[in-house]
């Protein structure tokens, strides 16, 4: 029964991360538009400085509300609009239902949540931020990421012997 | 023009970012998230027998796209749309800072700490490869970052998302409050 239980939950560790629910298969030429909005995503990020080391610790520091408001104005968006996306049932551009994942709960959530906490008062940036700081001209950050993709590799090779 | 060369405000981006999350919805069925692109490029190139890498990554290529496109909309905010002016923080932020150790305040990042040649000291060290490895490690056995958890997870109301980015904050917490006054001296 144990081991039953343990095997679902692994399986449900590495599943329910499929957060591409699209059926259908799209082209390389398609996958533009992600590029597209992802530049968006970037200016944004570099125009109202969440990249910034420095608004990362007066957040830290409760010294500016900037990156409280940055981040609960977009969840405040976001809820609406997955709100409204169930409420009318809105399909994909392809006519697909939206598929919402569930997000698993375990040890790991905790504690690999206090590690990025930790990175991130070191680096001053989450994973998107990374991205975005090496193309603001900070060519260092490039190794940041290097170690991060690190520590996803270490993780993925650990996952197993870790508490989960 | 001036108006979006100049820093944008926390509604405007706040709003923004929020939208990115029905954008991938409603155009592709795709979850907002990023740290798994970290996953998809150990995938991509140093595959293992190991369960976590064992899926098809070009599946999720978009998100690589996606991550491409962050690091384009960088260059382009800090060329076509460069702000002339230094970054401005809270001034007690700065004076904290100072205390710290911290000198130049120009730039988004704190350049006395990010360069290639602090990278070989112990401080340079701790901050960029250490810290580094903690949000990659981090992130995955979370399950999640920022926008995973703390944007995508609460707009769904996900209880294991509030967890997360509570840990989060606390983990930040710590570190700048008990760490980094020694850290800075190094």
């Amino acid at each position: 029964m144990k081991d039953s239980t343990t095997i679902s939950k692994q399986k449900l560790l590495i599943e329910t991360e499929g957060i591409n629910a699209a059926k259908k298969t799209e082209s390389l030429v398609g996958n533009l538009k992600y590029a597209i909005i992802g530049a968006f995503f970037g200016i944004v990020f570099v125009k109202a400085e969440i990249i910034s080391w420095f608004r990362i610790q007066e957040m830290f520091r409760f010294q500016a509300f900037h990156m409280y408001g940055v981040i609960g104005t977009a969840v405040v968006v976001a809820a609406i609009s997955v709100f409204l996306i169930k409420r009318f049932n809105i399909k994909t551009i392809d006519g697909e239902t939206v598929q919402f994942a569930e997000k698993p709960m375990h040890k790991g959530v905790i504690i690999g949540g206090l590690m990025f906490g930790c990175g991130w008062a070191l680096t001053g940036a989450c994973p998107g931020p990374l991205y975005a700081q090496i193309g603001a001209g900070f060519p260092v950050v490039f190794v940041t990421l290097l170690s991060a993709i690190a520590g996803a590799w270490v993780y993925g090779y650990f996952q197993d012997k870790l508490p989960h | 023009m001036e108006f979006l060369q100049q820093p944008w405000s926390w509604y405007v981006a706040g709003t923004l970012i929020g939208l990115t999350v029905p954008a991938l919805l409603l155009l592709g069925n795709k979850q907002f998230g990023i740290s798994s692109t970290l996953r998809h490029i150990c995938t991509a190139v140093l595959p293992s027998n190991k369960p976590y890498f064992n899926y098809d990554w070009k599946k999720e290529i978009w998100s690589l796209f996606f991550a491409g496109g962050v690091i384009l909309g960088g260059v382009i905010a800090t060329t076509a749309l460069a702000d002339p002016n230094p970054i401005q923080i809270a001034p007690q932020t700065q004076a904290d800072l100072t205390a710290l150790g911290v000198q130049n305040f120009d730039n988004l990042m704190p350049s006395d700490i990010f360069n290639f040649e602090s990278l070989f000291t112990l401080k340079g060290f701790i901050f960029i490869v250490l810290g580094g490895f903690l949000v990659g490690f981090g992130t995955r056995y979370a399950g999640g970052c920022t926008s995973g958890h703390s944007i995508t997870g609460l707009s769904n109301f996900q209880l294991p998302s509030l967890i997360a980015t509570i840990c989060f904050m606390a983990g930040g917490f710590l570190v700048t409050w008990l760490v980094l006054p020694f850290l800075l001296n190094l």
